[in-house]
């Protein structure tokens, strides 16, 4: 099966400079929070979600992807009036899963990364439903055809960042 | 045992993680009437993410206004003129609404007084730039670059010249959170403007605020304003909210809410004002602005007139006692000047009819007789004592303070007074000595100080045709 990992070089894991690791979170969640303002169309997009996926299939290290995670979702939730937790569980479990996966599957692959952005951005929503309605009674809106338009949309633009983000890879 | 957490390390660190995060919610969930904010180690770690996310978007902010601002002030200036020239002309016409309204606003808190109400008006606001949102759609949060350095502190409200935006929650020290009306943990008193149901409005779950629980109510249609009560203590009352959007019945069908259309486009912020300070005296710039408008809006008034706007006109006000009043035809209209306003002086048009000492005794009246001057001259009262029959007559007369003869679409003016029956009066009889004239110039006295005794002016005349109805209290 083309998608899933066939050789060494495929699950192999990827190094990319300290600084990368520091700079992409605070950007991710800049813009995320600068062009929510000026594009109110842009909140669909969850860059910090992005970030998340891409180490996590890159690193493959299930550990680190969830502390990782764990922490992008925590300063999430800061710029937030929600308490400190909801998207850093959710984020957690995202980058354990993703890392997980990582392992199994080609995640070169463009088809690869578009299907487990499409996948795990519902997953996102389907903890931030749990956590928001059944754990702290809060309402949340659900509609079938807007949380697939997300998916589909946080796919797209994860294809393009994880395009542009491999090119911070260090070379080996 | 050692083989197991090898085997299931990556498990347990997620679970440990986890149970971490579970822990720290339930920790920060607060209970019922707890009050906001964060405490400890939570707010720390906000105010480092705030402030190392902040910077940048200041600066993306200010390069953005900087280039809009090269643009806007210096390039783009077609029409600058025209605009001027209509702006100007409205602050006209705002100074004349606002001085009409004067009276009303001071009438209205000396009521408010007297009902022991607390009305707020806004002392002081910090003008502030929107940089940036929570960017999700969970959170209806906004922040601002004004801080607890420049006087904000939490539960401050949070406008714009259109309608009110939230109130401010997480303070930096130069950084502040703002949580918008539209969002379902926020809260604000309101009540609509024309039937004066009151609610309380938050956001729903898409993130548009409604007035929830509300009793059914034909009388609730779409379109009507939404105004802050006051009651929540945050939002001075009187504050735009928005538009009345539709009525949705909840399931089980009792009660309804309301959906509102944000006055302030609470998606396209710029600039905001938080309101820092707030009293139950009324602002000394206000009062300022009052005394100013009105005499200003007398300079407007007096521009107006018509002769003023025709410096070749005849000089009517010599011949005002005479043609028109003795025809009962207006005069020609000599204005070619714009039309004139409503020549509305902010003065209480009638005067005191309920002061002792300005009506005969009950012995000298007699049913159906209709009062003279001299009666009620002799009765000690200066102008405008008013019995039974008098109040009767004045029903049926018009009175005014007309400026020029012919002048009839001022429709304010009053009318001089007639018989009974609402004729015309004799040609002779110009205008009622008892009727007081107040020239539209002068502030006005308070409503509860004796008439005027102001001899009537040489340009009152004395056409039936003037004016509307008498606006009396009979």
């Amino acid at each position: 099966m083309a998608l899933m990992a066939s050789s060494r070089h495929e699950v192999g894991t990827k190094s990319y400079p300290v600084l990368i690791y520091v700079l992409t979170p605070l950007l991710a969640l800049g813009l995320q929070s600068f062009l929510s303002l000026h594009f109110t169309s842009f909140a669909l997009i969850d860059l910090p979600l992005l970030v998340t996926i891409y180490y996590a299939i890159s690193k493959r290290e299930p550990i680190s992807a969830t502390v990782v995670g764990a922490a992008i979702g925590i300063a999430q939730d800061a710029l937030t009036h929600h308490p400190l937790g909801i998207f850093g569980i959710s984020k957690a479990v995202i980058g354990y899963t993703a890392a997980s996966l990582g392992v199994r599957v080609d995640t070169e692959h463009q088809g690869t990364r578009f299907l487990v952005t499409f996948a795990f951005t519902l997953e996102q929503t389907g903890v931030l439903y749990l956590l928001e309605r059944h754990m702290l009674g809060q309402p949340y809106a659900w509609h079938w055809v807007q949380e697939l338009g997300k998916a589909f949309l946080n796919a797209t633009v994860g294809v393009i960042l994880f395009a542009l983000l491999d090119l911070s890879r260090r070379r080996e | 045992m050692e083989s197991f957490f090898s085997r299931y390390r990556n498990a347990l660190v997620l679970i440990a993680v986890l149970l971490a995060q579970v822990i720290g919610l339930a920790v920060q969930v607060r209970r019922p009437g707890q009050t906001a904010g964060d405490k400890g180690g939570v707010r720390l770690i906000r105010a480092w993410v705030v402030g190392a996310v902040s910077p940048p978007e200041r600066l993306l902010h200010a390069t953005g206004l900087g280039l809009r601002g090269v643009w806007t002030n210096y390039l783009d200036l077609i029409h600058i003129r025209q605009q001027n020239k209509n702006l100007q002309a409205q602050i006209d016409q705002l100074r004349l609404e606002e001085a009409s309204l004067s009276e009303d606003a001071r009438q209205g808190k000396r009521l408010q007084a007297l009902l022991g109400f607390q009305q707020k008006y806004i002392y002081k606001t910090v003008a502030a730039q929107v940089i940036g949102t929570a960017g999700t759609e969970q959170s209806h949060v906004l922040f601002i670059d004004k801080g607890s350095k420049d006087g904000i502190a939490p539960d401050m409200p949070v406008i714009t010249p259109d309608g009110i935006v939230g109130k401010t929650r997480d303070v930096f020290d130069y950084t502040s959170q703002v949580l918008e009306i539209s969002d379902a943990t926020s809260g604000a008193g309101v009540i609509l403007q024309q039937t004066r149901i009151q609610g309380v409005l938050r956001g729903n779950s898409w993130g548009q605020p409604e007035l929830v629980n509300i009793s059914p109510d034909d009388r609730i249609k779409a379109g009507e304003p939404v105004v802050t009560s006051g009651g929540d203590s945050i939002y001075p009352r009187g504050l735009a909210v928005g538009t009345l959007d539709r009525v949705v019945p909840e399931p089980d069908g009792t009660l309804v809410n309301v959906l509102v259309k944000p006055a302030a486009d609470l998606s396209r912020l710029e600039e905001v004002l938080v309101i820092t300070s707030t009293g139950s005296e009324m602002p000394s710039q206000m009062q300022q602005d009052l005394t100013d408008a009105q005499q200003k809006a007398s300079d407007i008034l007096a521009e107006r007139l018509p002769s003023r706007a025709d410096p070749n006109a005849p000089p009517v006000a010599a011949s005002a006692n005479g043609a028109a009043g003795t025809t009962g035809t207006p005069a020609p209209n000599t204005n070619i000047g714009p039309p004139p306003l409503p020549a509305r002086p902010p003065a209480p048009i009638h005067v005191d009819h309920f002061s002792p000492s300005t009506v005969p005794p009950a012995e000298d009246l007699v049913p159906g007789q209709k009062l003279s001057n001299s009666a009620i001259e002799g009765a000690g009262g200066p102008a405008g004592g008013s019995t039974g029959p008098k109040r009767n007559a004045e029903r049926a007369t018009t009175s005014g303070s007309g400026s020029q003869a012919g002048t009839a679409s001022e429709p304010n003016q009053k009318k001089p007074p007639s018989n009974a029956k609402g004729t015309a009066p004799p040609p002779s009889a110009g205008p009622h000595p008892a009727v007081p004239h107040k020239p539209a110039q002068q502030n006005p006295p308070q409503s509860a100080t004796p008439p005027s005794t102001t001899p009537p002016s040489t340009t009152q005349q004395g056409t039936a045709q003037q004016g509307n109805p008498p606006q009396g209290r009979g």
